[in-house]
């Protein structure tokens, strides 16, 4: 049964390999921070004391999270094309989904770190004279972002994951790649074993370093 | 947007391979759904408790096999790991075996690894969970296990499981929840639940998108939604007297 494996495709394969995977790590890239940085504002938004605007986070973020990811990477990937016309590709339409996906999953991250935060922080800030925006960005955000980065980190742990799903459409990443090569050189099986490793030896080290995180982090709390 | 043709009449169309509405097509892809997730979340409970448990005995090799489990499961994609068992494991198997699989009809094979693949790959997390449950017990309910005689079997089926599992059911609601969520990955071996005739039908009906995608989607939201009044409910029959949550 092990007799029929040939691995030497995967040497042959590597070019294609790395090039699904660059795709990967660029969507788990953009979609980290254009997440953060989206997630943070709506957190803000939920936390503000305008009540509209926090209710309109709140409905984002929990559409968001109630919908199953795939699900969303096929609305966006076939609706948007009919309501602008604009045909942008799987890949840029993976982007955009990812972004505005994952930033729900990190605006809560976010708000359970500001919400971490003493209430005399921001009192210290608007003592100094500091204005709210300027609490917020220099005082509150910094200290929520640090005691957040391990929960940011594993966040991004299931994102790179979940950048898998990007199959339902077609997006040329590390998956794809490995499904490409393996189809066309009938080696499926060496191609699926091979990639799996990739996807565990980058997942590991990303777990070991938000462990190694979380000891640091609590040490300095 | 505004030249979309809105067509809900499609619901009731006949699907191109066989003799079924559209709607009764999607309902039967609920089943597929709900049974997917049931089950997996039937194995993930099982395993992942058992696994979870046993990173906490004190036994090298055990807990050392715990956290193996753990990892092996936790750190690859759930449809990676369905192509594994789909695609690769038959060809793993013994030569009888491997025919059988392989002739088996593609929508019950497909089920099978797909339950399979996300039992195991939810059971990490939940692992993940009962560890840090147990752990978050003070380590006095462990002491006082065995002061009064228990084996550490019986401390853990009469003291520290008990409490372990009624501390960690909301994090275990919303992995129940995600097990709906990930069932969507049983499309890509052709399973014919939620995503799978959802795909289909823009395709069979010309592109009537927004219709195809809305009623699969609101049926995943009613199902996330019910799964997590079911933990709701089981949390508050089983809260701990005297814990800051039970008031």
């Amino acid at each position: 049964m092990f007799a029929s494996l040939d691995f030497s495709i995967v040497l042959q394969a590597i070019p294609a390999i790395l090039q699904g995977l660059l795709y990967s790590l660029e969507l788990t890239v953009v979609a980290m921070v254009g997440g953060v940085i989206l997630g943070t504002l709506l957190a803000l938004c939920r936390l503000s004391s305008n009540a509209y605007l926090g209710f309109a986070a709140k409905v984002y973020v929990d559409l968001m999270r109630s919908i199953p990811l795939l699900m969303m990477i096929l609305w966006f990937f076939l609706l948007v094309p009919l309501m602008t016309g604009v045909r942008m590709g799987p890949e840029n339409s993976a982007l955009i989904t990812f972004t505005l996906f994952q930033a729900a999953f990190y605006s809560e991250i976010m708000r359970a770190g500001i919400q971490s935060i003493a209430k005399g922080q921001i009192n210290a800030g608007f003592a100094l004279g500091m204005t709210y925006s300027q609490t917020m960005a220099n005082v509150i955000l910094p200290q929520a972002f640090r005691n957040m980065l391990p929960v940011l980190l594993t966040q991004t742990f299931v994102l790179f994951q979940d950048t898998s799903l990007v199959y339902a459409v077609g997006a040329r990443d590390l998956l794809w790649a490995a499904k490409t090569v393996g189809i066309n050189n009938g080696r499926t099986v060496e191609m699926y074993i091979f990639v799996s490793l990739i996807y565990f030896v980058i997942c590991f080290s990303l777990s070991m370093l938000v462990k190694y995180m979380n000891k640091r982090i609590a040490i300095i709390r | 947007m505004n030249n979309y043709h809105w067509n809900w009449g499609i619901f009731f169309q006949t699907i191109q391979n066989g003799d079924v509405t559209y709607l009764t097509w999607i309902i039967q892809a609920l089943g597929w759904t709900i049974a997917i997730s049931l089950l997996a979340w039937v194995i993930a409970l099982a395993l992942g408790s058992l696994f979870g448990t046993l990173r906490t005995v004190p036994h090298r090799g055990l807990a050392l096999l715990g956290h193996a489990w753990v990892e092996f499961f936790r750190n690859v994609p759930i449809l990676m790991q369905l192509f594994i068992w789909y695609f690769v494991v038959p060809e793993m198997l013994p030569h009888d075996l491997s025919v059988w699989v392989k002739q088996m009809d593609p929508q019950i094979s497909g089920f099978i690894f797909s339950v399979i693949a996300l039992g195991l790959f939810t059971s990490a997390r939940v692992a993940e969970q009962v560890r840090a449950g147990i752990q978050s017990l003070s380590r006095g309910q462990r002491a006082a296990g065995l002061a009064i005689g228990f084996t550490t079997f019986q401390t853990y089926r009469y003291v520290l499981l008990p409490m372990a599992f009624r501390i960690i059911i909301p994090p275990l609601t919303s992995e129940f929840m995600n097990a709906f969520k990930n069932s969507g990955v049983a499309y890509s071996v052709g399973v014919w639940e939620l995503v799978f005739v959802s795909n289909q039908m823009v395709e069979e009906t010309g592109g009537q998108v927004i219709e195809s995608l809305i009623v699969p989607t609101i049926l995943y939201i009613i199902c996330s939604y019910t799964a997590n009044r079911v933990m709701y409910f089981i949390e508050k029959r089983s809260r701990v007297p005297g814990l800051i949550v039970a008031k």
